[in-house]
């Protein structure tokens, strides 16, 4: 430690500025993809230097996994292992929808330190600060799926879909996540605190996952109840997964997953962007 | 690759603002500000929190639209050209404006990206600014363990990636020591050597004084004076002459003598001993002294002080600027 400090001070002595500055070379802006390549490699570092941020990813999912399986599965499907054909592919879709919130937790916290300001001032595509860290964010659903469906298997989930199938479930789960994460930068811009983001998040996320086809065979609720389960976008989802997974998904069951995530881009994206732009 | 340019408007004007508002609720945060800011010149905005400085510049960096007034950045019109004038600008805010996790090269080369460097040239430019920094031992530590003026270095570095022709710096040295202030004092003037027109918001009569050409005092979002900072300094006397008192007691007559020999109203602090007082010369001064003495007045200590912020302020507005509510500017 007083090794560094003694190069701390060296290092304070040498400033040089009229080297900093640039010589008769001024880049042009870059493109979209160039800048959202730039975000998205931020992101990543930031996964490299906070590591504890794939908690969410890792964890998680596994105690989510194994509560609810050895909870519910004897009361509801008289067996674990029967319980966890039907639960698993639910249960994944609610895990990668709740983790979503944390990307607006990210943005909520760049606009309070104020590295927003910055991005806000540099000649670039501007979404493609959102855009590079959702890209990023579509690698941790992935990671997470990847760590349930693993430990499903080992519990003796057996999909009738086989790899291929599970395969096209996880990209339908990307999808979506993708765009249902644009409520969140949208909420994340506009709430003042992580705290009341966080508030907000699951007053949205756990009524949405909980009350769905997610945990329970929806036929066995009451009627009112059965019409929202039926509308909510978590079990239009889930449906489409578990066809998936087990083999006898529907192009109309895939149809309404894409149907139900181009609504959220379509409304939350431009919301993003107006109040990205707008914040003060 | 467009070779750099600081092309000068037919006005020779590197800002130019008119009538400029903003409102949060029922306070005008700034409340008509006009500015024209010559390109190539230091342009220093004085003023104690809350006085609208941050304010006008969020607006003229484009980051808050103003509620009335126009205001054109090298000609180009702050309202309808936005991407024109962010290729030109760069925005040092108060507090850091970069990622504390990343470390000092992984910021820096983030932001050459941004500014459309290629990966391999961004290294290149990133490395080449921390050496001329001073920061290159601490390139691979996280910015949040950096010390103040590393930081606030590295937030200057990661503002001047692509030289700006106009740099914003909201309060540079605001808490930093005396060495890392004189530091980013360089940086500035290197910038400006380098044809770079610098707006930096202080609440520091000396940094004004130092670094900029002109100066404008905002007060309630309003600028209530404007000049350089001789001029400045000539409106409001030498400094200020501070007399305490041995007794209390003398309190009353001592003030008439200074206010009698001086012409200009006396403060007493209070402590009952302390009189303050603007002094425009300092042989009146040596006068007015040389009376308390004759009058048996005894005096404990005096001082001439250079004129301070809160002088300026005194004499401008008539209030301490240091009596002004302290509040934490709009953001």
């Amino acid at each position: 430690m007083s090794v560094q400090m003694e190069h701390d001070k060296t290092a304070y002595e040498e400033v040089h500025p009229s080297n900093a500055i640039a010589g008769g070379r001024r880049p042009d802006p870059p493109n979209a993809l160039a800048s959202t390549m730039a975000f998205a490699h931020r992101a990543l570092l930031r996964i490299k230097h906070v590591p504890e941020q794939m908690f969410d990813v890792t964890v998680f999912p596994i105690i989510f996994l194994l509560m609810f399986t050895y909870l519910f599965g004897g009361a509801i499907a008289g067996s674990t292992g029967e319980y966890l054909q039907f639960l698993l592919p639910g249960i994944l879709v609610m895990t990668v929808s709740q983790i979503t919130m944390y990307t607006g937790i990210d943005l909520n916290n760049d606009i309070r330190k104020g590295i927003f300001d910055r991005f806000r001032t540099l000649p670039i595509w501007l979404p493609s600060a959102l855009v590079g860290a959702l890209l990023v964010d579509v690698i941790r659903y992935s990671l997470a799926s990847a760590i349930m469906i693993g430990l499903g298997l080992a519990l003796g989930f057996r999909p009738e879909g086989g790899a291929i199938g599970v395969l096209g479930a996880v990209l339908v789960i990307l999808l979506f996540s993708f765009s249902f994460s644009w409520i969140w930068t949208a909420a994340g811009i506009i709430m003042r605190s992580e705290k009341s983001l966080m508030m907000v998040s699951f007053l949205v996320v756990f009524p949405l996952t909980f009350v769905s086809n997610v945990f329970v065979d929806p036929s066995t609720l009451p009627s009112w109840l059965q019409g929202f389960v039926n509308i909510n976008p978590i079990s239009i989802l889930a449906t489409a997964v578990r066809g998936l997974m087990h083999g006898n998904g529907t192009w109309e069951q895939f149809g309404w997953v894409v149907v139900v995530s181009a609504i959220f881009v379509v409304i939350f994206a431009p919301l993003t962007m107006y109040l990205y732009r707008r914040k003060e | 690759m467009e070779t750099r340019n600081v092309e000068r408007q037919a006005n020779g004007l590197a800002v130019e603002a008119a009538g400029l508002v903003k409102i949060y609720g029922k306070e005008r945060a700034v409340d008509g500000v006009d500015l024209a800011i010559p390109s190539g010149t230091v342009y220093g905005f004085l003023g104690p929190n809350g006085a609208g400085k941050t304010t006008t510049i969020r607006m003229l960096a484009t980051l808050i639209q103003p509620d009335a007034g126009s205001a054109t950045i090298f000609g180009h019109d702050l309202k309808t050209e936005s991407a024109a004038i962010k290729s030109r600008i760069s925005l040092t805010g108060q507090y850091a404006s970069i990622d504390e996790d990343l470390t000092g090269i992984e910021n820096l080369v983030l932001i050459s990206r941004l500014m459309g460097y290629p990966v391999k040239e961004a290294k290149q430019r990133a490395a080449e600014l921390l050496s001329a920094f001073g920061l290159e031992g601490a390139a691979k530590r996280q910015v949040k363990k950096y010390s103040g003026g590393m930081r606030r270095r590295i937030d200057i570095a990661a503002s001047i990636v692509v030289t700006p022709d106009l740099l914003f710096l909201d309060e540079p040295t605001t808490g930093l020591d005396p060495r890392s202030r004189n530091q980013v004092w360089e940086i500035v003037r290197a910038l400006v050597q380098a044809g770079t027109t610098v707006l930096l918001t202080t609440q520091n009569l000396e940094e004004a004084d130092q670094l900029a050409d002109r100066i404008a005092v905002i007060n309630q979002g309003k600028i209530i004076a404007e000049g350089t900072s001789s001029e400045l300094k000539a409106s409001v006397g030498t400094g200020t002459l501070n007399v305490q008192l041995l007794d209390a007691a003398d309190q009353a007559q001592a003030a008439a003598i200074l206010e009698r020999k001086l012409c200009v109203p006396v403060h007493v602090s209070t402590d009952g001993v302390t009189l303050s007082a603007q002094a425009k010369d300092s042989s009146i001064v040596a006068q007015a002294l040389g009376e308390l003495g004759e009058e048996k007045i005894g005096i404990s200590d005096f001082s001439l002080g250079r004129p301070s912020l809160d002088e300026v302020f005194l004499t401008l507005t008539g209030q301490s600027a240091s009596n002004q509510p302290i509040e934490e500017e709009n953001s």
